[in-house]
């Protein structure tokens, strides 16, 4: 169990994390969602002990991270796949590790079993694929057999399959009662990874709530209805208590469904040329949510996207 | 003990330290074979006695002072020190057991290079003056070992409080080669702030050029002088240990 309460931090004039407070259950996957620069790796280094918060504490158990004696029998962490010495060899760098916590020297070959990289063991880190790279960083994290997992956007830059092995690997990981906090700027890849989600913005709390209940709040169902003359359907959906705006030629409506809307059109003697249930993406939904809470916008207007199936949210 | 392992398998475990040390024994042992070869000493000469063999070991010196500061200032580059203090999170004990891990061997390179540049200079140009007589001879040569050991702490307070391998190595080496010796150019006070430099300090420990008429009179005797350049390097390295503390990883 993590807990974050009031967690503050600033660089300079930057607020990177704004009173900041969750708490990372046992036994589950917990997303830690935010765009970029959204001060999530920043919360996992105070976790970590290694950034001091300007304010509020991080605990552990209910322990601050320096309070903990050999903690990597109680925390494992992989926040960067580059923190290794690229002269040293995959098992010389787990051999330090685990020796500094007086784990025993065959907990490295086990790891290294574990993520499949005993074949270059022996070969140094420096020349690691970015795959090998993270698989290494999850042998370190994995040495001491901790409770509680922390990792740091493990499937950036990973191929498909390497993807799904962490995915898969995690699962397991809280299947196993072990908290498990993994942060990720997708929400597609982690509303198929997390159980739990911390969605943050601007170094601020936005959600933290179940994956499902928070995918439901988030992709608000609409129904777009195309055809010659919405006039009068417009005025009465209107009076129904729905909210109507315009895409195109067309409307787009929530607050009500499709069945609801037929009726509707048939009583105004409406002819529709479309009646069409529509889902926003996930990406769009928490574009939506943390819009205002991104860190870098970029002007995607100006950009020449290519139509997109469904009409962009605003 | 675990810690000091762990420093250990860390220094080990990478090439580059075996490189710094051959370097480090290498260069003023092999310059002393060429001085040796052309020197002439008369007896009864001002400049003979035990310590000319060791002229050069200020090159030594230097290797090792970029030895030490690079053992942290690349855990800096490479964001292992990040790991270090995730698993010892203690700063202090993780730091103070990379500064014994390093200052062995540096202690070990002392000695090599003191009795390396003694060896080489004897086989080369024997004179009954070289032998190692009296304990002032001793010093000169075996006091290599705590002169280099006492260095690289210095030079790791240095690369705590600065951990950019680039920076610390330019502020080393050219306070050790240069800004020490210019010093005792500035007229009238430039002499006196001199006595008080560490590298002075150890040189004087070490005896080199002690027969020097500017160096008579000096505040402080040669064991005086050791006691003094370790407490330098032992408040650097305590400002660097508290600097890491205070600071983000
Ligand atoms: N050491 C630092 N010094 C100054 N500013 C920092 C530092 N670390 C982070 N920041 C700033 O804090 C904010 C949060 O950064 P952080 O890296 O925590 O975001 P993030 O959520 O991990 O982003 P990303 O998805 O890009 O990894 C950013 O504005 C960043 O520029
Ligand atoms: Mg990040």
């Amino acid at each position: 169990m993590i807990e974050a309460v009031g967690l503050t931090k600033s660089y300079g004039k930057t607020l990177a994390v704004d009173n900041l407070s969750f708490s990372v259950p046992t036994g589950r996957v917990t997303g830690f969602l935010g765009p970029n620069g959204a001060g999530k790796s920043t919360t996992m280094r105070m976790i970590l002990g290694l950034d001091t918060p300007t304010g509020g504490s991080a605990l552990i158990d209910g322990k601050r991270y320096r309070d903990l004696h050999q903690p990597l029998r109680t925390v494992g962490a992989l926040l960067d796949a580059k923190w290794v010495h690229p002269n040293r060899s995959a098992r010389a760098h787990l051999q330090w590790l685990a020796r500094s916590n007086k784990l025993p020297a065959k907990r490295v070959d086990e790891v290294l079993e574990i993520v499949g990289l005993t074949a270059v063991a022996g070969k140094r880190a420096g020349g690691f694929s970015l795959g090998m790279s993270q698989r290494l960083g999850i042998a370190a994290a994995l040495l001491g057999d901790p409770q509680v997992l922390l990792f740091d956007e493990p499937v950036n830059g990973l191929d498909p399959e390497g993807i799904l092995w962490i995915r898969k690997f995690m699962h397991r990981l809280a299947e196993e009662g072990r908290t498990v906090f993994v942060s990720s700027h997708l929400l597609s890849e982690m509303a198929l990874t997390a159980q739990e989600l911390v969605v943050i913005g601007r170094g601020k709390l936005i959600s933290q709530s179940s994956t499902e209940d928070f995918v439901a709040q988030a992709t608000e169902n609409t129904v777009l209805v195309r055809g010659p003359q919405l006039g009068h359907l417009r005025t009465a959906l209107g009076q129904a208590g729905a909210s109507v705006r315009d895409e195109g030629a067309g409307l787009v409506v929530s607050g009500m469904d499709c069945a609801d809307i037929g009726e509707l059109a048939a009583r105004t003697q409406t002819v529709l040329h479309e009646l069409s249930p529509q889902r926003g993406s996930l990406e769009e939904a928490f574009m939506q949510l943390t819009g205002d809470s991104v860190e870098y916008h970029t002007e995607i207007a100006d950009a020449p996207t290519p139509a997109t199936l469904v009409p962009a949210g605003k | 003990m675990s810690v000091l392992n762990a420093e250990r398998i860390k220094l080990l475990s990478t090439r580059s330290p075996w490189w710094c040390a051959l370097l480090a024994i290498a260069l003023p042992v092999g310059l002393t074979a060429l001085i040796a070869s052309q020197a002439q000493i008369q007896p009864g000469d001002a400049g003979n006695g035990v310590y000319i063999t060791q002229m050069l070991s200020s090159l030594g010196r230097a290797v090792v002072l970029v030895m030490a500061a690079l053992s942290i200032t690349s855990e800096y580059r490479f964001g292992t020190i990040r790991s270090t203090f995730q698993v010892v999170p203690h700063r202090a004990t993780a730091l103070l057991a990379k500064t014994a891990v390093t200052a062995i061997p540096a202690m070990l390179i002392g000695a090599a290079v003191g009795f390396g540049s003694w060896a080489v200079f004897q086989a080369i140009n024997s004179f009954p003056e070289l032998a190692l007589d009296t304990a002032q001879d001793w010093r000169a040569v075996a006091g290599q070992v705590l002169v280099f050991g006492i260095t690289a702490v210095l030079a790791l307070g240095v690369g705590m409080l600065i951990r950019q391998t680039a920076g610390a190595v330019a502020v080393l080496l050219v306070y050790a080669l240069l800004v020490e010796g210019l010093i005792g150019l500035i007229p009238k006070i430039g002499d006196d702030i001199q006595h008080w430099l560490p590298f002075f300090a150890a040189d004087r420990f070490l005896g080199l050029q002690d027969d020097i008429p500017q160096l008579r009179d000096l505040p402080l005797g040669p064991w005086g002088y050791l006691a003094y350049f370790a407490a330098v390097a032992a408040a650097v390295l305590a400002a660097g240990i508290l600097s890491a503390q205070r600071r983000d990883a």
